[in-house]
């Protein structure tokens, strides 16, 4: 219990005084924001700008980490157990909100329209779950990894071992996307090279974490929520004062769907749009609605099972403390999801009144800005300039001169980098959006890094391999296996894999399926036992890592051997893929198929739906058809439920 | 040093339940009739595409903080509440 109270005395000044701190920093912010619009109005070059911002903003983070230094368990792996309620929501915003969210969401909804919608609330109700259901009793646990309560619970270190191989295969792929996103930002935003990004990005990663552990990582995250929360709301306001006159862009943003409902009947009619054209607000034209609502549902209960999520709710000092930051962090990732169908309905109704049947020669400046990062397609060519897209949209038969709708091609990451452009502000608004994107990468990268680095030293080094490890060794492990895991990941971004982006999807699936039944039934039902528990696990994950794999990477065999057949068109109900067309021709048999052929139409991206009963279902019987947890056990459980009594699972004395 | 009550865990399952219900009813049941709501036009939103971009999320962050504060309540008045 030393190790928890002793050092109190000198974060408890920090502790205190949070809300002069951030207070003072987020002035210091906004001052800084200022002081470069003023820079760039003097005529100092946009370049210098974008490095300017990036680089304070990282110094910042490295100072917060380096300060935070602790050679403590506790502190190193639960911030000391001190983190009021309020900061740990801030914190768990930007563990939450990571490069997708940021740059990624609001083009999603751009392009699905009612259907993106599915991400806004899979990725918000989760937190119902969080709290309900599994944050407070782990917090009264006390454990400092997901897989610690797990063997706590189900008696050993098969259990264990089972929740470390789920959190590794929903956590490393997730990371690797998050560096990847440090490395597309700094790079379009900077003109560095990709990899350099890579390795800077990772520099900015591992300052934040490796000295001070969750207690330098909780810290950095609360200053990197504020620079992108700041960042994602300044333009899209500033956008919705100037079109609205109110710069509530969440409520003036009905006005645009008005517009854009009205736009799409005239371009439907004058011929600029296709007549199979999805409409901004319809529901289930990209997903059927079995598939909306799986998906939502996959999201959720995965947000609910994500280690790197969990593991921030075992800082706060109180069960009841734990609770209240579960509403803190909502809201303050509702700042972010409730702005983002904004973001997509102000861009869409500028492309439907400014760049749709316009003539080519005529569109907007920002169309070539970003057809010359690849990012703007029209006509199927990269719009670098009039002359390349009058070409292209010449080899095209009765294209006719004026831009329709099915010429355009824009890359999602495009709608909240362009908005700054179109609202026609200076650079310094664009510089402050990659900063924001770069701290949600960053923070995410920081939360997930450590999950990984903890669950190998904490429950692999130390508890599996070397229970009597002191602690300044245990502490030197964790840094060394954080060190590995970092490096290993960035340099799995700097080869660009392919399917990176389409795996962090994964991750939700696959930990709804292998960590919820055994989170859930282990505090709701006392009944639940070891055999059970792994029994699901195992069940659970394996039919989703099962039907993930086989859909994607070897479909033909999904088709041939395990009854997958092809899935809908939402819209039409026809297949997408004739399956026995492409099986005539083994060569190209997998690569036609991947990730269009399913059991009962369902997309892969939400294969928990088979995995999450199957798991719940397998742990209930087979606990029951072998003996109950015995006496002790059970009366842990009941102590887990009961607030009072402070952490159960205790640091022995350093 | 009180002993717990025998009704904090029924209490506190109800309330779970009750939550759960919420949830299942903002996530899923309301967005059933996705449709039918998007007739109904408040501020230029239709109300089917408003409740999932905005109505069903105001209603989960309520919902938490409601839920933190009951819970509490029950706590202290079953004597299983922390130390303030």
């Amino acid at each position: 219990m030393s190790a928890e109270s002793s050092s109190a005395t000198k974060g408890g000044d920090f502790v205190s005084n949070l809300g002069k701190v951030y207070g003072i920093y987020t002035g210091g912010f906004l001052a800084f924001v200022v002081l470069l619009a003023i820079l760039e109005q003097m005529g100092v070059p946009n370049r210098i700008i974008g490095y300017l911002f990036v680089f304070f903003t990282l110094a910042v983070y490295a100072l917060i980490g380096i300060m935070s230094r602790t050679m403590q368990v506790s502190e190193y792996y639960v911030a000391g157990r001190r983190v009021p309620a309020i900061y740990n929501g801030m914190a768990t915003g930007a563990d939450w909100m990571s490069a997708a969210s940021f740059i990624g969401m609001a083009g999603s909804l751009y392009l699905l329209g009612y259907d993106g919608l599915a991400f806004v609330l899979g990725w918000t109700g989760g937190y119902v779950l969080v709290a309900i259901l599994v944050a407070p009793f782990l917090r009264k646990f006390g454990a400092y990894t997901v897989p610690d309560f797990m063997s706590a619970r189900f008696g050993g270190n098969l259990a264990r071992f089972l929740a470390i191989i789920v959190l590794l295969c929903c956590s490393f792929t997730y990371v690797v996307a998050q560096i990847y996103g440090t490395g597309i930002i700094a790079s379009r935003f900077l003109g560095m090279s990709f990899e350099m990004a890579v390795y800077v990005g990772l520099a900015g990663i591992l300052v934040c974490s490796m000295l001070g552990g969750m207690r330098a990582v909780t810290w950095t995250q609360v200053a990197q929520y504020i620079v992108l929360i700041v960042a994602y709301l300044t333009p899209v306001v500033i956008l919705s004062a100037q079109k609205f006159g109110l710069p509530i862009p969440q409520l003036t943003y009905g006005m645009a769907l008005q517009e854009i409902g009205n736009l799409e009947q005239s371009m439907r009619a004058s011929g600029l749009a296709p007549a199979t054209m999805k409409e901004h607000v319809a529901p289930f034209t990209s997903y059927s609605p079995l598939n909306f609502f799986a998906l939502i549902l996959c999201l959720m209960v995965g947000t609910a099972s994500l280690p790197h999520v969990l593991m921030r709710y075992f800082t706060t000092p109180s069960v009841r403390e734990a609770r209240n930051s579960v509403a803190w962090s909502l809201l303050f990732i509702f700042l972010l999801y409730f702005t983002a169908p904004a973001y997509a309905a102000f861009s869409k109704l500028e492309v439907y009144q400014n760049v749709i049947g316009q003539p080519l020669a005529n569109l907007p400046a920002w169309i070539f800005t970003y057809g010359k990062l690849e990012l703007v397609k029209v006509c199927g060519a990269n719009a670098v300039d009039v002359q390349a897209i009058i070409t292209a949209c010449g080899n095209i038969a009765n294209q006719g001169g004026l831009l329709r709708l099915q010429d355009l091609a824009i890359n999602t990451d495009t709608i909240v980098i362009s908005t700054p452009e179109i609202a026609g502000l200076p650079y310094v608004i664009a510089g402050l959006v990659a900063a924001g994107g770069l701290a949600a990468a960053l923070s995410t990268a920081d939360g997930l890094l450590l999950a990984i680095a903890n669950a190998l030293s904490h429950d692999i080094y130390y508890k599996m391999i070397d229970p009597n490890a002191p602690t300044q060794r245990r502490l030197v492990v964790a840094r060394v296996l954080l060190l590995i895991v970092a490096v290993l990941a960035a340099f799995t971004a700097s080869t660009r894999p392919a399917d990176i982006l389409a795996m962090v999807s994964w991750a939700f699936s696959l930990a709804a399926a292998g960590n919820f039944p055994a989170l859930v039934l282990g505090v709701w039902w006392k009944r639940a036992n070891a055999y059970g528990a792994v029994a699901g696990m195992i069940a659970g994950f394996g039919i989703t890592l099962f039907y993930l794999v086989v859909s994607r990477y070897y479909p033909e065999l999904g088709a041939t051997s395990f009854g997958m057949t092809s899935l809908l068109n939402p819209i039409t109900g026809a297949p997408i893929v004739d399956v026995a067309k492409a099986l005539a021709d083994p060569a190209t048999a997998n690569a036609v198929l991947a990730s269009k052929v399913g059991w009962f139409n369902i997309n892969n991206i939400s294969s928990a739906i088979f995995g999450m009963p199957v798991g719940f279902a397998v742990m209930v019987i087979v606990s029951l058809m072998t003996p109950a947890p015995s006496r002790e056990m059970q009366e842990m459980v009941e102590e887990i439920r009961r607030p009072r009594g402070g952490v159960m699972m205790k640091e022995k004395a350093a | 040093m009180q002993t717990p009550d025998d009704t904090y865990w029924p209490r506190t399952r109800t309330l779970m339940f009750t939550m759960l219900g919420l949830w299942f009813f903002f996530s899923f049941f309301i967005n059933f009739f996705v449709t039918s709501l998007n007739k109904i036009v408040i501020f230029g939103f239709p109300l089917g595409f408003y409740m999932a971009a905005q109505g069903s999320l105001i209603a989960f962050v309520v919902m938490l903080f409601w839920f933190a504060k009951a819970q509490d309540k029950i706590d202290r008045e079953c004597g299983v509440a922390e130390d303030d």
